[in-house]
């Protein structure tokens, strides 16, 4: 018998050893993913073979809260969907409950609601925007642009007092006028804000790091992108003009002049640039609706709905029609109309809808919130298979998930 | 706002393609409602999707009606052409809520459908990983049907004429 020759050196390796994956948990509580998220990543070195996202860790049941609690208690809980744009929730939760008590606005209090709204979507895409420098190491515009977060808090606190989660407006309008010192603040802004986000565009719009770090990062194609049901910002930087103001207007969007921008690759640098783009169009409409209420008589802030509102309390000590209502508010004695409702509004990452069954009781039968992130964080998986950790960390803060939507 | 019921063309055209599992239509504030019986559901969504442009799937979600010992499923579509939504509807039995999943017409419809088992139970039959999403794993219940309330019923000092619904 032939014996088998050894030819080999002694170190050189012979058998094709079997690929071995390391396995690593991104989250539930890591500095770098803005929130409770865990993926478990399967990693061939530095590149990602697969994810298992987990999600519900601040699960806290909204959906079944909501079927306890009368049309205007839900209020606070949409408050802790995105916390990031609450003021749009809130809005959007408001007009759901008026679109089913067939609740007609004044114009003015409509144009309120479009500077309130535009205003937290500026807020929200901030901290989108920001946080993205941020996480490839530009933290300057993070700190140029965050002082101006905090002013358009302070707008919310003149307002209605809350700043975060802010259970702003009531249903059928707001719960007081905006004060001269609110509406000195929105000027304010309005003045200075632009200046500095044109700092913030300069130092990152088109440098070159930046841009060689975000292009071509984390992208989806609009296929894609619609097969998972994206909406916001993140379906419009795939090339996909689906924007709920512009084509199911609500609180009369459809006066505003404004564009959609759009997107052509859906990766990193051209969501950046969506929401960059989409901040510029939310002053000219927030300039616009201003324009548009000095032409409003001015005392006007809610409608005529008192089934609804509760009345200032010195009526209700000496008015009898005042005493009924509160009454009526706090008993639950306001008849509620049989129906399904569906609304949506452009929140600050997609379309937030509201599905509402009434059955006429004080509470909602059935409250289904339709929350943008829940829907598309389910792609994520998708779009960082084959690229780096540090890829998969950008894309997840250019989606702009936020934990307290996606768990709801 | 008055509810004038003028029916949408893509009502007639299901009605006349599915007459078998057509159940009813309806308009509530304006939104195109359809009800079908379950069997056939994904192969409707399928033609709407292939010959009508339905292709976004909105939303997806179960509802809970005890007095009808049913579970309804409500798909809400968008045809992002024309500008329409439409919303379909099927009621399943209580007891043995099952549908065919719709993850093979919508990759998105995976997580919906894994919510709308999490909290109602409805199984959809053919989905590539159908576990719980937002409650912990070993739950055994499922938390949205009615006949779990959110309170504790043997409270006394809170009585359903007050605060109840």
């Amino acid at each position: 018998m032939e014996q088998t020759k050894n030819t080999s050196a002694p170190g050189d390796i012979t058998v094709q050893e079997e690929k071995k994956y390391s396995y690593l948990n991104l989250g539930p509580t890591h500095p770098a993913t803005h929130g409770i998220f865990q993926n478990v990543l399967k990693m061939d070195g530095e590149i990602i073979m697969d994810a298992t996202p987990t999600i519900g860790y601040i699960h806290r049941a909204f959906e079944k809260l909501a079927e306890r609690r009368p049309f205007y208690q839900i209020t606070p809980i949409t408050d802790r969907l995105n916390y990031c744009s609450s003021p749009i929730n809130n809005m959007g939760w408001h007009m759901t409950a008026e679109k089913l008590f067939k609740i007609e606005l004044p114009k003015r209090v409509q144009y309120m609601r479009i500077v309130i709204m535009e205003l937290s979507r500026i807020a929200d895409h901030i901290i989108c925007n920001t946080i993205i420098g941020q996480d490839v190491g530009a933290t300057t515009g993070f700190l140029y642009l965050f002082q101006y977060r905090e002013r358009i808090y302070e707008i919310f606190e003149e307002i209605c007092g809350a700043r975060l989660t802010t259970n702003i407006g009531r249903i059928g309008g707001f719960e007081r006028n905006f004060s001269d010192k609110a509406w000195d603040k929105i000027y304010k802004f309005l003045e200075d804000f632009p200046i500095a986000f044109k700092e913030f565009s300069s130092l990152l719009e088109r440098n070159r790091i930046f841009m060689d770090r975000t292009i071509n990062c984390g992208p989806i194609s609009a296929e894609m992108a619609l097969s998972y049901s994206f909406s916001g910002p993140n379906l419009r930087a795939a090339g996909v003009d689906y924007d709920v103001r512009a084509m199911n207007p609500y609180s009369s969007y459809e006066e505003f002049d404004f564009i959609v921008p759009v997107g052509t690759q859906g990766d990193t640098y051209d969501r950046f640039m969506v929401r960059q783009q989409e901040m510029h169009q939310s002053l000219s409409i927030i300039h616009q609706a201003i324009e548009k209420i000095k032409k409003e008589p001015a005392d006007i802030f809610r409608a005529d709905v008192p089934e609804f509102v509760l009345p200032p309390k010195e009526e209700v000590y000496n008015n009898m029609e005042a005493l009924i209502y509160h009454f009526k508010n706090i008993m639950g004695e306001t008849e509620i109309p049989k129906g399904e409702v569906y609304h949506s509004v452009e929140g600050g990452n997609g379309e937030l809808g509201f599905y509402l069954i009434s059955d006429g009781g004080r509470t909602p039968y059935r409250l289904h919130f339709r929350r943008p992130c829940f829907i598309f964080y389910q792609a994520y998986p998708e779009m960082i298979k084959g690229t780096m950790l540090s890829d998969a960390i950008i894309t997840m803060s250019s989606m702009n998930v936020i934990a307290g939507e996606l768990d709801a | 706002m008055e509810e004038v019921l003028t029916e949408d063309r893509i009502i007639t055209v299901l009605k006349e393609k599915f007459v078998d599992d057509f159940v009813s239509t309806e308009l509530p504030y304006g939104f195109t409602t359809a009800t079908f019986k379950s069997e056939n559901i994904v192969s409707i969504i399928k033609f709407l999707y292939d010959t009508e442009q339905y292709q976004y799937l909105t939303t997806l979600s179960g509802i809970h009606y005890p007095d009808l010992k049913k579970i309804a499923v409500m798909y809400q579509l968008h045809n992002l052409r024309e500008n329409k939504r439409l919303r379909l509807k099927i009621y399943l039995a209580e007891e043995k809520p099952e549908v065919a999943t719709l993850t093979t017409v919508f990759p998105a419809a995976n997580w919906m459908e894994r919510e709308t088992y999490d909290f109602f139970g409805v199984t959809f039959t053919g989905h590539p990983n159908l576990k719980r999403i937002l409650n912990v794993e070993d739950m055994i219940i499922f938390p949205m049907r009615k006949e779990y309330p959110l309170e504790d019923q043997t409270r006394e000092d809170k009585n359903n004429l007050m605060f109840g619904r």
